[in-house]
């Protein structure tokens, strides 16, 4: 079955914008709407933009009419900033997702659902096993922020996937992305010049580059993969050494003063900082991806490492401590050792 | 990818040749660095630890996905633990042959000693002693990856949590994996009752041995029980910290730091012949009767190992 009438939800977001662009594209998709509260600022190509909110009815009207076999839900958002709140936050997401689903169910035009959701469903925790595959259950369920929203969402795509077994249903859990456009907390928290960790604590993270990611979720749409995938870049980088990468020193605070610190982070609305994400500098979290690479047939074009330099260089971030100052300075030192003791040496 | 330079140490004499650094190569410490004819150890050892600081602050290493880091664990945390083991406990090690040279493995052992400087012990023998330098992934107890500081280094020292998803992952990837079964029960045992293995936990490293198709290797530590007697504990303070144990010793909290340093005792590990595990197969990890007479076998074999050791010991220290 080829994709041929779209309807991509979040489209005036970075990824939804990105993908719409995509898939505007391509020559088998006979028709793509793109919805979204706000119009979309980017270029998405021949995208029809429909300004509804998900959260309301009318979403089933917009996917009766233009008789839409392709539902791609990409409008899970991860911080309250844009939303305004995280009581909005929880709205768009849970009460947005039953909307959609409820009109997915409803139309008999819907054959795919592709739904982009994230690594975080597996919560972190000190338990965890190295490498989550997709069918382990997290060992603490999430219980707040973006990462519990993902949970209640992926219930209900599974409700759906049982209502509606007719419908291929293609779940995506997605690892941070980053690279050198997007703009995410995460991209965010590295580009802070002191950057905060949990003292004592040097976590494994795994990032994703949004080219890979961009790939995945179109050949989800336009290929048929039906089934739940982790999607991430291979290997993991220490936070510790993400950290260095990018040039930035680290600071760290004792995990008790760790909460009272990402509240006043998330009042001057720089970086987010809920409970989860200070699970997740806490005690990381890294994902297999051997069924993305056999079953769903892709290999990421970058691991994690080569992701997280490619949003180095992209960022254009310049190292607060200069290696080769350092180097210089060492190497100075070890001169004068050198001589010192190679002159005892020789006496 | 940045260009490594050669550190010249001797005032500009030794030759610079830059050269491509190795990033996946965890012995790259003394690789960037070509020393001059005349370049003494010292300079040489001083030109690696320059290029491994280097490495540090540019965050250019490389982890496994189970948070390995094979340039810190030899270049700081095995050069630590070395003294200890050579010239503290003065270890000697037996039956080195009986682990294998490649390919996944199952080192199994008793744990002892209210602090865990056997699992340390260990995977400095194997490292140190084994032809083919080999690192034991140990597999450690939840509340090691609660502990601040303490998480975070067993991991980097190529540790990961005791479950039947991480031991299977290391062994099929053909890693050597260490178990100390008994696990609290073993290192929190009072003094009175040393070197008496307690129960083998449900046998669980039998089944992941078995799914992964790997030999069991029985590995018997004596000399650990003695470094801390463990004579004493304080239940009430432990459950209040959430705590296994907390442990009173002759010495401790009685001279307080001091206290804190373990006895000299002479030690001694022993590799024991391997139980093959191929010809069983996969599914006899869902027999549990199977799984069972394995466990008691293994530890059989370790309990036997260890009266005949202690047999042949002729005192505690020496």
């Amino acid at each position: 079955m080829s994709a041929r009438v779209v309807l991509v939800t979040g489209v005036s977001r970075y990824l939804g914008g990105r993908l719409a662009a995509e898939l505007s594209a391509d020559p088998s998709i006979d028709r793509l709407i793109g919805v979204d509260v706000v119009p979309p600022r980017a270029d998405v190509g021949r995208t029809e933009f429909v300004r509804a909110d998900i959260r309301n009815p009318i979403i089933a009207k917009v996917i009766a009419s233009a008789q839409v076999d392709t539902v791609v839900h990409m409008s899970v958002i991860a911080t309250p900033f844009g939303a305004g709140g995280r009581t909005a936050m929880k709205e768009i997401n849970v009460i947005g997702t039953m909307q959609l689903l409820a009109a997915c169910q409803k139309a008999p035009s819907v054959r795919k659902l592709v739904v982009k959701s994230t690594t975080a469903v597996y919560g972190s925790s000190s338990r965890d096993p190295a490498l989550f595959t997709e069918n382990m259950e997290p060992r603490g369920l999430p219980r707040s922020g973006y990462a519990k929203d993902s949970v209640e969402v992926e219930g209900y795509v599974r409700g759906l996937g049982r209502r509606r077994p007719d419908v291929d249903v293609t779940l995506l859990r997605f690892a941070n992305f980053i690279g050198p456009t997007i703009d995410t907390p995460l991209t965010r928290y590295f580009a802070l010049p002191v950057v905060p960790t949990v003292l004592g604590f040097d976590p494994r993270v795994q990032f994703l580059h949004e080219e890979d990611g961009l790939a995945v979720l179109r050949r989800a749409v336009i290929e048929d993969h039906r089934g739940t995938f982790n999607v991430a870049g291979d290997g993991v980088l220490l936070l510790s050494q993400a950290i260095r990468r990018a040039g930035r020193t680290s600071i760290g605070i004792p995990s008790p003063a760790v909460s009272l610190a990402g509240s006043l982070f998330r009042r001057t609305g720089l970086v987010d900082f809920s409970p989860e994400q200070l699970r997740f500098l806490q005690f990381g979290r890294g994902v297999d991806t051997t069924r993305l690479r056999t079953d769903f047939g892709y290999q990421p074009q970058h691991d994690t490492v080569s992701a997280f330099d490619a949003f180095v260089t992209g960022m254009g971030l310049t190292p607060i401590i200069d290696a080769d100052r350092i180097e210089a300075a060492g190497r100075t030192v070890a001169a004068l050792a050198g001589v010192g003791l190679g002159g005892i040496g020789r006496a | 990818m940045p260009e490594a330079r050669v550190i010249p140490l001797d005032g500009g004499r030794a030759q610079t040749s830059p050269r491509r650094r190795k990033t996946d190569k965890a012995d790259a410490v003394l690789d960037p660095v070509l020393p001059a004819p005349e370049a003494s150890d010292l300079e040489r050892k001083l030109a690696g630890a320059l290029a491994f600081v280097r490495r540090r602050i540019t965050g250019d290493y490389s982890v496994d996905d189970f948070g390995f880091d094979p340039d810190l664990t030899d270049s700081v945390i095995l050069p630590v633990l070395r003294p200890l083991y050579e010239k503290y406990f003065r270890i000697e090690v037996r039956g080195m042959e009986n682990v294998p040279a490649e390919g996944g493995a199952l080192i199994v052992a008793n744990h002892s000693g209210t602090v865990p400087v056997d699992s340390a012990m260990t995977t400095v023998a194997l490292h140190d002693h084994h032809p083919a330098k080999r690192h034991l992934r140990m597999l450690a107890a939840d509340l090691v990856f609660t502990m601040p500081i303490v998480a975070p280094t067993a991991r980097k020292s190529g540790a990961t949590l005791a479950c039947n998803e991480d031991a299977e992952r290391l062994m099929k990837a053909g890693e050597l994996v260490g178990v100390w079964p008994e696990g609290f029960k073993g290192i929190g045992k009072p003094f009175r009752e040393r070197y008496k293995l307690q129960r083998f936990g449900r046998g669980g490293f039998v089944s992941a041995a078995l799914r992964a198709g790997v030999p069991i290797v029985p590995c018997s530590i004596v000399g650990a029980e003695e470094i801390y007697p463990l004579v004493g504990n304080i239940p009430a303070l432990a459950r209040a910290l959430g705590l296994p144990y907390i442990p009173i010793t002759p010495f401790f909290p009685l001279l307080g730091p001091l206290g804190l340093l373990p006895l000299p005792s002479k030690w001694i590990i022993e590799f024991g012949e391997p139980i093959e595990t191929d010809k069983i197969g996969p599914e006899g990890a869902d027999d549990p009767m199977l799984v069972f007479n394995l466990t008691d076998q293994v530890r059989e074999n370790i309990q036997q190992t260890l009266y005949k050791l202690l047999l042949a010991r002729r005192s505690v220290f020496f």
